[in-house]
């Protein structure tokens, strides 16, 4: 129990504590106070659209007993005169962690990972607890609610904001004068949920986005066969998270794509989230409407960059100067779409910035109503309390804002702010606007004054003649004090008056500079200089610059479309038995290869001379890292249940530059951090889709495995997982795979089952549905994961790097798997002793499928050159060296029906070299994906120069911000990781 | 006597193929006179002698010319083949690391910032296996260089074809290597900072201390009777021109602050390595008479809205511009350093011509490294370190070496890798039989 200051103690004494009708009374007598307030001749938004002018707000403990403009007043009430002032209700955040600490971060111990759970008796994972219930932790805040209502806002929702599955939150009204019993209007609001792990555990599992989806799925999957009793054992993570299933769920997603996932994981369990968003929805808009969720929007735009060091200035990307220019927009794009959205103050600093960033959204064209309804009836409505808070309709908490005129107006005052109809006093209704020059007389001398900033933050200037003297002033609680110091002679005149109610002369006494004390007297003698041109300025529409697909440099201002094209009188190199077809041409339509011959009659198709030039299919990758939010889910030695599909980044630079080596489709693998890895994706390059645009239709499904060192962690030191050796890693396959053959019989069997994401996948491979891609090494693991296999009755699809794959390269032609491998990595590692550039042209020549691959952002844009390096280690053919990199990948990823060479029917991903395409001189000229060109060398030149055009506009836009006086922060570079098989992230 | 040791010659390389312990066992110097003749000869100097005769004798090329140059001694026929000079490693770790993550193997880099007195050649691995694989890709010659700190040490130019660092040594401690500090650097992300780049407070303190230590390395004179400062003494050859400095940089504010520092410290030599910024600052690099060491063509653009093809054209905008221009991959593995041909054939693509190309990894590199009387160009009096490959030597597919030579020496083109090659393919050879 936290100790009461005295002061707070006493200050409840005096307030008649209302709502505890039941409890004794010992330090006084019991009394109650049942008076009315009328609030009358104020401007009254009973709601955002229900405006009374001239009208009267009558309030008795705590309730709205009437709002209207002909209220009639009964006995007993006391009335404020609020002529030309205006009454709001205020403002409800959904989404604070208010009154609520969060845990204290757990502290490493040792270097091994902590695998296992620190909780007994609660859900297997730490960073699932849904029991946790914010109203445990609560402790009213008393700065922090003061704060908020100097903000505007009346009541708050809580939560702990820290876990995947945060428990339960709390409503709170943040009115000072009541006690718990009164300010606690819900004690459990919603459960809240997010993708970041606790603070508090070191539990490694999830490591990865991937892995805290796969854990929400599974969570959700667990509870419903908790539900049904099937467990013997208690989970009061699970019970609790199941008996507040019928509580508004909020999912801090805090970006447009998280956004996206939050609310593709609630379609499958029929929760629709509240989610709270990240400030970039606009990017993507479209998906974010239809979600068709609700969200709660921040409001912390960017701050401008200072660029006034140009070599500093570099360092900032395109696309964050760009979000510093079009974020305050987001919230107009939002309501223009008609997506329902609350607003918070979470992000901010402080909750006083608040005011003034939202001016900035109105200022690109938010509507004031539909800021004023995310503020009050939208949250209301949210947390299903639109009966008691979110407007001053009859019975509703009389919670409300008096201000001096429109909520929104930079110029406005807020005065007071109403909670449960107590009065907290922001700036005082006394308080008069200062404003004005003044002529101050002490003494014998005379000094000009000036004040300007209005009745809450007053400032004045002293001068004697044309010379400035330094000055400081307050006014509150009607007295004003001013002290001015002419710093040449150190001299300092302090002087002190009380503000009278009306009247152009403010009378006072001062100290001299000697000590002497006398009077003082400030008479009016005019309007203060009018606003500076800073201010006019903010209030003016900015030029905002145009989203482009992806919103990012060398992003699309207009999505590509596809089009019919003939290639006319190119060399074609077909990766089919045709071979390499000189002057010949080829005819797209339809996003289709339609004909390849001699002559072809172009119809409406744009021809494009091809002669001296190179075409071919797209490139293919069969191991990229590209392209993804995460890569390795670590923190188990399975992990199934994760897919990459589920992080595609569409928004990555490394694809525009794929695309400018010819590279058309790639599988993103997951890591080698584990045995069992995740699922890939197999994605298509098409620049400026979103992540399902680029994701094949129909993808074959694929799941990376690993052996060797990655797995047994022998190159950084951990110790405490299972496998640390070759051996163990075979002990895990056979394991899971057993696991996994039993629970798909009890599935098929019609038994009730526990529905387990990695069984379901490992399920999938022994029935033939999914296939293995597994990073591999040295021999004797390559042969032992096929003896695996065939236990269970499957085959091995590929092995990836398989760099030893020449050793055993006849074991694999029996088991039939194929090989895609690097051109000529060695020497980095143990394991890659033996690893030779030959390896392809040897495993080529015992007849396995061989692929070349990168496994790295910089060699993909140029596997035409590393697939010609098999033509120098090991003499393979030029056209048999093509193929590794294009129908060979096809053929292992299982989409050779549709790519990876040029034949009829197949779609038109091309590419156009300016050179035989395995030469190290050979550029891509045009990169084409379905008959939409993606990359083009002309179009690339321009988009350079539009770069340079658009960073220089806005950097002239941010040295403006920062001349006239806007807050800006130091430059800041991107870092993009480069994801490598072994990259844990 | 001499086929006797081709006999012993052959056994080691067998031995060698079944127990893979050792590595190729060095060449006996030249005794006889070797004409190479109707090549293409590629000068490295973006000349070229279509049909040529080249002659070299005891190491050195004595004869260079067209077909009527009269031959000499043995005469190898490379009709329709190229002849190159040996290309040159600059700014490698080549030799003091054999597998990265093996902390065993590793010797390149020192504790400390500034420690010009570590010197690689004493590290330097003669017998790398790493080494090796350089010589059937046509790369002859390194410059064995420490890694990491401020000041990592000082490097040593070797020949790839050595019993021990002794024998390797080309040039004994030729230059000093100064990694320059940057304006900005990356969160410290295992702290819980954000990763991005921010700017570095530090900066300012980081080039006073370099400063300071310059010149201190520029006053300090030994003392009889006193304990010398190595460090100090280290310095010693930058400021009589014995030493070069190489300098780090890849940023225009940071290659500006460095080779003014290095200048107005009194270093005679300088050369820039990275420079990834050095287009945009040509004139001042050649005011100062400032040549460039590359990071490798094969890399990614630093920032997002760069050029996609700037790191491949960079060598190709510095030599337009005037200046002296070679490539280095201090920043890549080790192993990678077998691709330099391919990183200058990358610069083709761009537009340069394939004989300038050249000169990026061979004649350039040469001057760059102040070992141009010997090496870099296949001129008369020079020695006869040079390859001959069956076609483009800077093309993945046509680089395929019949012959090496290192000082008139014939190298086996035979490694670890190419052993391992031949073994299994036998062992499928059998398997079809």
């Amino acid at each position: 129990m936290r100790k009461l200051p005295l002061v707070f103690a006493l200050f409840c004494f005096l307030q008649a504590v209302v709502a505890q009708d039941y409890f004794p009374k010992n330090d006084g007598v019991k009394e109650k106070n049942t008076n009315y307030t009328a609030l009358t001749n104020a401007t009254i938004y009973v709601t955002p659209t229900q405006v009374i002018k001239q009208g009267t707000l009558l309030i008795q403990e705590g309730k709205v007993i009437d709002a209207g403009s002909n209220v009639s007043i009964p006995e007993n009430t006391v009335t404020v005169d609020l002529q030309g002032k205006f009454i709001y209700p205020s403002f409800i955040d959904p989404y604070t962690g208010f009154g609520v600490d969060l845990p204290k971060r757990a502290e490493r111990n040792g270097r091994s990972a902590q695998y296992e759970p620190s909780r007994e008796g609660f859900y297997w994972n730490d960073h699932i607890m849904p029991e946790n219930s914010a109203i445990g932790k609560f402790e009213y805040d008393k700065m922090k609610a003061k704060e908020y209502r100097e903000a505007g806002f009346g009541v708050v929702n809580t939560h702990i904001a820290d876990g995947i599955a945060r428990g339960t939150g709390a409503v709170i009204a943040l009115n000072d004068k009541g006690g718990d019993a009164q300010r606690i209007l819900e004690d459990e609001s919603g459960q809240f949920f997010s993708f970041e792990r606790s603070i508090a555990s070191r539990q490694s599992y999830p490591s990865s986005l991937m892995g805290s989806m796969a854990l929400l799925r599974q969570m959700y999957w667990d509870s419903e066969w908790y539900a049904k009793g099937n467990v013997d054992t208690k989970d009061r993570s699970l019970e609790a998270l199941l008996e507040n299933k019928s509580l508004p769920a909020f999912f801090e997603a805090g970006d447009k794509g998280n956004a996206l996932r939050a609310d593709a994981i609630g379609d499958r369990f029929n929760i629709n989230y509240i989610i709270v968003g990240g400030g970039n929805e606009y990017e993507s808009i479209d998906d974010i409407k239809e979600t068709q969720a609700r969200f709660i929007m921040p409001v912390d735009f960017p701050d401008a960059y200072d660029v006034s060091d140009p070599y500093a200035a570099k360092y900032i990307a395109l696309e964050d100067m760009r979000a510093w220019n079009q974020a305050p927009g987001n919230l107009k794009a939002l309501s223009d779409k008609g997506i329902p959205f609350a607003l918070t103050t979470h992000k901010l600093k402080k909750p006083t910035e608040f005011g003034e960033k939202l001016r900035k959204a109105l200022t690109y064209g938010l509507d004031k109503t539909k800021a004023l309804e995310a503020l009050t009836t939208v949250p209301a409505s949210y947390l299903n309390m639109s009966g008691e808070i979110g407007s001053l309709q009859k019975g509703r908490y009389a919670n409300f804002l008096v201000t001096s005129g429109d909520i929104f107006d930079k110029k406005t005052t807020l005065y007071e702010n109403w909670v449960q109809g107590e009065k907290h006093v922001i700036n005082s209704l006394e308080q008069r606007d200062l404003n004005g020059k003044y002529s101050l007389t002490a003494g014998t001398q005379s000094f000009d004054l000036e004040i300007s900033g209005g009745a809450d933050k007053p400032k004045s200037k002293v001068s004697k003649g044309s010379e400035e003297l330094k000055s400081t002033m307050t006014y509150s609680d009607n007295w004003m004090t001013l002290k001015f110091s002419d710093e040449k002679s150190g001299k300092t005149w302090r002087a002190t008056a009380l503000v009278p109610d009306k009247g152009s002369q403010i009378s006072g006494r001062i100290v001299m500079p000697d000590g002497a004390e006398g009077n003082f007297t400030a008479k009016r003698t005019g309007d203060a200089a009018s606003k500076d041109e800073n201010e006019e300025k903010a209030t003016s529409k900015p030029e905002v610059v145009a989203v482009t697909y992806p919103n990012v440099g060398y992003g699309f201002s207009q999505k590509p479309r596809q089009t019919d094209m003939l290639f006319r009188n190119a060399t074609v190199w077909t990766s089919e038995d045709a071979g390499v077809l000189e002057n010949t041409d080829v005819l797209v339509r339809d996003g289709k290869i339609a004909s390849i011959g001699k002559n072809l009659n172009a119809g409406r198709a744009t021809v494009i001379d091809a002669t001296g030039k190179h075409l071919t299919a797209g490139i293919i990758d069969e191991h990229s890292h590209i392209a993804a939010l995460s890569i390795n889910e670590s923190g188990q030695n399975s992990s199934a249940e994760v897919s990459i599909e589920d992080v595609v980044d569409p928004e990555d630079i490394n694809i525009y530059r794929n695309l400018g080596g010819g590279v058309t489709s790639i599988q993103i693998l997951h890591g080698s951090a584990n045995p069992i890895g995740g699922r890939s994706a197999i994605i298509k390059l098409k620049w400026g889709e979103d992540a399902e645009g680029l994701i094949y239709d129909n993808s074959p499904k694929f799941i990376k495995f690993a052996l060797g060192e990655n797995v047994k962690q022998s190159n950084w030191q951990s110790f405490s997982r299972f496998p640390q050796t070759r051996m163990g890693v075979e002990q895990v396959f056979v394991n899971y795979f057993n696991r996994a053959k039993a629970y798909d019989a009890k599935k098929k069997s019609g038994e009730p089952y526990r529905y387990d994401e990695e069984m379901e996948v490992l399920a999938e491979i022994l029935n033939g549905e999914r296939f293995i891609s597994s990073h591999s090494y040295v021999q004797s693991e390559i042969n032992m994961l096929m003896k695996v296999a065939e236990q269970f009755g499957f085959r091995v699809n590929t092995f990836t790097h398989i760099l030893e794959g020449y050793k055993v390269a006849d074991k694999m032609k029996e088991h039939g798997v194929g090989a895609s491998t690097f051109s000529d990595w060695w020497a980095y590692k143990y394991e890659v002793n033996d690893a030779i550039p030959y390896n392809a042209a040897i495993m080529a020549n015992v007849g396995l499928t061989v692929a070349i691959n990168s496994d790295d952002r910089e060699m993909s844009r140029r596997l035409n050159q590393e697939a010609a390096k098999t033509v120098k280690y090991g003499g393979m053919s030029e056209e048999e060296a093509w193929k590794m990199v294009t129908i060979n990948p096809a053929k292992l990823l299982h989409i050779d029906d549709r790519v990876g060479s040029i034949a009829e029917g197949k779609d038109a991903d091309l590419v156009l070299w300016t050179d035989h395409p395995l030469s190290v001189a050979a550029k891509a000229e045009k990169t084409i994906i379905e008959g939409t060109v993606y990359f083009d060398l002309e179009t690339d030149k321009k988009k350079r120069e539009a770069i340079q055009a658009e960073r220089s506009k806005l950097i002239g836009m941010m040295l403006d911000e920062k001349n006239g006086g806007g807050k800006t922060r130091a430059p800041e570079g991107k870092d993009r990781i480069n994801f490598e098989c072994e990259t844990i992230n | 006597m001499m086929k006797f040791y081709k006999y012993i010659i052959a056994t080691l390389a067998f031995m060698a193929s079944a127990t893979g312990i050792a590595q190729q066992t060095p060449a006996a110097p030249q005794e006889e006179a070797i004409t190479i003749s109707g090549a293409t000869a590629h000068i490295g100097n973006g000349e070229v002698i279509e049909d040529a005769v080249i002659v070299f004798e005891n190491g050195v090329i004595t004869a260079m010319g067209s077909a009527d140059t009269a031959t000499k001694g043995k005469v190898i026929n490379a009709d329709g083949k190229h002849v190159y000079p040996g290309i040159i490693a600059p700014a490698k770790s080549l030799g003091l690391i054999e597998i990265n993550a093996v902390r065993a193997s590793n010797d390149q880099d020192e504790i400390g910032e500034l420690i010009p007195h570590v010197r690689s050649i004493i590290a330097y691995n003669a017998e790398s296996k790493v080494v090796e694989s350089m010589r059937p890709n046509g790369v002859l010659i390194g410059q064995t260089t420490p890694q990491g700190g401020t000041i990592s040490g000082t490097s040593s130019i070797v020949q790839f074809d050595a019993w021990n660092w002794e024998d390797a040594v080309i040039k004994e401690d030729d230059g000093i290597h100064l990694h320059w500090p940057n304006t900005f650097r990356r969160g410290r992300w295992w702290e819980g900072e954000d990763r991005g780049f921010k700017p570095n407070k530090d900066y300012a303190e980081d080039i006073t201390a370099i400063e300071t230590f310059m010149k201190n390395s520029m006053a300090y004179k030994a003392k009889d009777g006193e304990q010398p400062n190595q460090a100090f003494t280290a310095m010693k050859g930058l400021f009589d021109g014995s030493q070069k400095l190489y300098v780090y940089a890849d940023g225009e504010k940071e290659i500006i602050d460095a080779i003014t520092t290095a200048k107005e410290s009194g270093v005679k030599d300088v050369v820039l390595v990275g420079g990834y910024e050095s287009h945009k600052i040509i004139p001042f690099l050649k005011q100062h008479n400032i040549p460039v060491l590359v990071q490798e063509t094969h890399n990614v653009p630093a920032r997002d809205d760069d050029d996609y093809d700037l790191p491949y054209k960079l060598p190709k905008l510095l030599a337009d511009g005037g200046l002296l221009v070679a490539i280095q991959n201090s920043e890549a593995s080790n192993f990678q350093t077998r691709n330099l041909p391919f990183y200058a054939g990358q610069v083709a693509g761009q537009g340069m011509d394939m004989e300038t190309a050249l000169t990026l990894i061979t004649g350039n590199s040469a001057k760059i490294l102040g070992i141009d009387d010997k090496y870099g160009t296949l001129e008369e009096g020079k020695s006869a370190t040079l390859f001959i490959s069956e076609g483009n030597a800077l093309d993945m597919r046509t680089n395929q070496l019949t012959h090496a030579f290192i000082d008139g020496r014939e190298l086996s083109l035979e490694t670890h890798q190419t052993e391992l090659w031949k073994r299994y393919s036998e062992k499928y050879e059998r398997q079809s039989k």
